[in-house]
């Protein structure tokens, strides 16, 4: 590892380094596993997508243009006749709001020029943003290493979406195999990869009950509006105070 | 296959402006917002507070098998992978809709 030499030459960017070397091979190795990971994914919301009516085109521009794959599964979850323009938007706001608390986190440590950052946020997933700041523990996040993150990770979504969509429709139904509950288990396995502090444990109770109980008393879309609130009602209320009260998992 | 609705061209593009909106906001906001302990504990619990309350109807109000198929998955989301998660809760659910529909 070179990272002494990395960190110390802050404005000699590219004179001393080799961007395939330094950035980009290191991009490369840090993103494909996940975007490995995210094939069965994109093509489940193709597939998930056409069967309610989107066309290839319309399947393609959400994948391609919202680029944020837990809001456009939850539009999908919404999505009914009428379509409920002002629900689905608000619960896209209501759940890409965490991407206001990454760009706070990750906007001083990107190693680039202003117009360069503009752009970089707007691919900047959980994914995107994760492998971001792991790097920025010990390098310096350069627009090489960023631009090869997007390079791969959302043209595998985008390009996945659309083939899901094409041959999603030749699988069937997809609650015959479960594919339905595909889009649950990744939000499960997304919220159980979150910090497990006792503060998050009692922000995952107050939101399942009180979504739970509002979406059987009130229906759709409000169980994500009255969930979100009370869960971080609660986590303001029961905010840790010390340290060490985190809990083993 | 072509065909471009109107209505959902629209929301495509507003849940464009939303989430660049909110991937903006923090870059700009990065230096200048001062929070509290407390108002930073409510904020990180977001991202938690806004997943579970999605799949809330799913896990809990549904049926017995979407139920029991979600505390299998978080089990096995404690200790394995992402892929390995997903699988297990997507087979899961398919053994108990056999079971019990």
């Amino acid at each position: 590892m070179i990272v002494h030499s990395i960190i110390e030459d802050e404005d000699s960017l590219g004179q001393t380094r080799s961007y395939l070397k330094d950035d980009i091979i290191p991009a490369f190795r840090d993103i494909w596993p996940l975007s490995v990971a995210m094939i069965p994914i994109a093509m489940l919301f193709g597939a998930l997508a056409s069967g309610k009516g989107f066309s290839l085109l319309e399947t393609f521009l959400m994948s391609f243009l919202v680029f944020a794959g837990s809001s456009q599964f939850a539009a999908l979850e919404l999505w009914q006749q009428p379509i409920p323009v002002l629900a689905i938007l608000f619960s896209t706001l209501l759940i890409n709001a965490r991407h206001m608390l990454m760009g706070l986190s990750i906007g001083p440590k990107l190693v680039m020029s202003k117009p360069l950052r503009w752009i970089a946020v707007y691919f900047m997933s959980d994914e995107i943003w994760a492998v971001a700041e792991k790097r920025a523990q010990n390098h310096q996040v350069t627009a090489a290493y960023w631009f090869t993150l997007i390079a791969i990770f959302p043209t595998t979504w985008f390009s996945f979406s659309v083939i899901g969509a094409l041959v999603g429709p030749l699988l069937g139904p997809p609650e015959r195999i479960g594919a339905d509950f595909a889009f649950t288990a990744v939000f499960i396995a997304l919220v159980t990869g979150f910090e497990r502090s006792r503060t998050t444990l009692m922000t995952i109770a107050a939101s399942a009950i009180t979504a739970a109980l509002s979406y059987y008393f009130l229906g759709s879309p409000w169980h994500i509006m009255i969930g979100a609130f009370c869960g971080i009602i609660v986590a303001y209320l029961f905010a840790d105070t010390g340290e060490g009260e985190n809990v083993a998992a | 296959m072509w065909q471009l609705d109107s209505t959902t061209l629209l929301v495509i593009i507003g849940m464009t402006i939303v989430t660049y909106g909110t991937r903006l906001s923090g870059l700009l906001l990065a230096g200048h917002l001062k929070l509290s302990r407390r108002g930073r504990t409510a904020l990180n619990a977001i991202p938690a507070a806004v997943l579970v309350s999605v799949i809330a109807p799913t896990a809990l109000a549904t049926g017995w098998a979407e139920t029991l198929a979600a505390i299998v998955t978080i089990f096995a989301a404690l200790r394995l992978p992402v892929l390995a998660t997903i699988g297990i809760g997507v087979a899961s659910v398919v053994v108990f809709r056999m079971l019990l529909g």
